[in-house]
């Protein structure tokens, strides 16, 4: 029987993955953000794991709210690469000192 | 109730395999793709959960919006990607080490995790109450408990919008644009000339 604590490793697991995707990549915007996508889907699958087996509906709400800021967070995350982009000509972000004052 | 369970064993296994692909892949290319495979089993267990309508708009709203979205960056900006993945096996042991920590933290936080009192953990996934499904359930509970909250919420895509559009907008030299204004306050004072040339002469405009 699959409970609660199976989809809460899995969960866990992918949040696992998120944090190493951002260190493995350190360079590279776009996979960053893919890693953090990947966070915030394992902080969903927790939410609704929650809603499901505690027989209520509000971690599903919330796990909506999650999904909203997730997806302007792509698209303002984006929106700066590509600035960034047509300003430096590169993703690379080992040194983005030209943010300093 | 055995498909139930090979079903979240199918699910949980191709999403944490793409996870790992997503980031370890050389082509960002195919790390998007990889994610959207992340995506479709993410929304695979959300509906082994009951919670059809969110795995919907999970199908919807990453794999059709934020995905594509991934994609046309990537495949928009011309990057080379193997500078990018210069110190990949560098920075492995020090993520390991942090992401196995974290992993073995959340583990032991929830392997010792015991329901508060008054808090009634189900064994079996809840359904909605009788006569709504999940959308009815969720719709009833989003325009009424949480209904400022689901304002903010459309008020934060708002600002997400203009911030993308103000971000990204470049002014170019040299297009010429329509301006209505103007267009509209043309009289046939300001549009027209009338002349009245001599024979022979030409007009000049």
């Amino acid at each position: 029987m699959i409970g609660l604590s199976h989809y809460l490793a899995v969960s866990a697991s992918l949040f696992m993955l998120g944090v190493l995707g951002i260190f493995l990549n350190r360079k590279n915007v776009i996979i960053i953000l893919m890693s953090i996508e990947l966070m915030l889907l394992a902080v969903n699958i927790n939410f609704i794991a929650f809603s499901a087996f505690l027989h209520q509906i509000h971690g599903q709400i919330f796990a909506m709210f999650v999904l909203t800021v997730a997806a302007g967070e792509a698209a303002i995350g984006l929106a700066i690469l590509v600035i960034y982009f047509r300003n430096r000509g590169t993703i690379a972000v080992d040194s983005p000192d030209m943010m300093k004052g | 109730m055995t498909i139930a369970i090979l079903a979240f064993y199918l699910f949980a296994g191709v999403l944490l395999a793409a996870a790992m692909l997503v980031i370890t892949t050389k082509n960002p290319v195919h790390a998007v793709l990889w994610l959207i495979v992340c995506f479709f089993n993410a929304a695979g267990l959300f509906v082994l959960l009951g919670a059809e309508f969110l795995a919907m708009i999970l199908l919807i709203v990453y794999v059709g919006a934020v995905a594509v979205l991934f994609l046309f960056v990537v495949m928009m900006l011309d990057i080379d990607f193997a500078v990018l993945r210069q110190g990949f096996a560098k920075n492995l042991p020090l993520g390991a080490l942090v992401a196995g920590i974290i992993l073995a933290e959340i583990l032991f936080a929830v392997g010792n995790w015991t329901p508060g009192a008054g808090v009634a953990v189900y064994a079996s996934v809840g359904a909605p109450p009788p006569g709504m499904t999940n959308t009815q359930w969720l719709g009833s509970q989003l325009y009424t408990r949480y209904l400022f909250v689901f304002q903010a919420s459309g008020l934060i895509l708002l600002t997400s919008m203009i911030g993308a559009i103000v971000l990204t907008y470049r002014r170019r030299e040299g297009v010429k644009r329509q301006n209505i204004a103007v267009q509209v306050a043309r009289t046939p004072a300001t549009a027209t000339h009338a002349t009245r040339p001599a024979i022979g002469q030409g007009v000049d405009l």
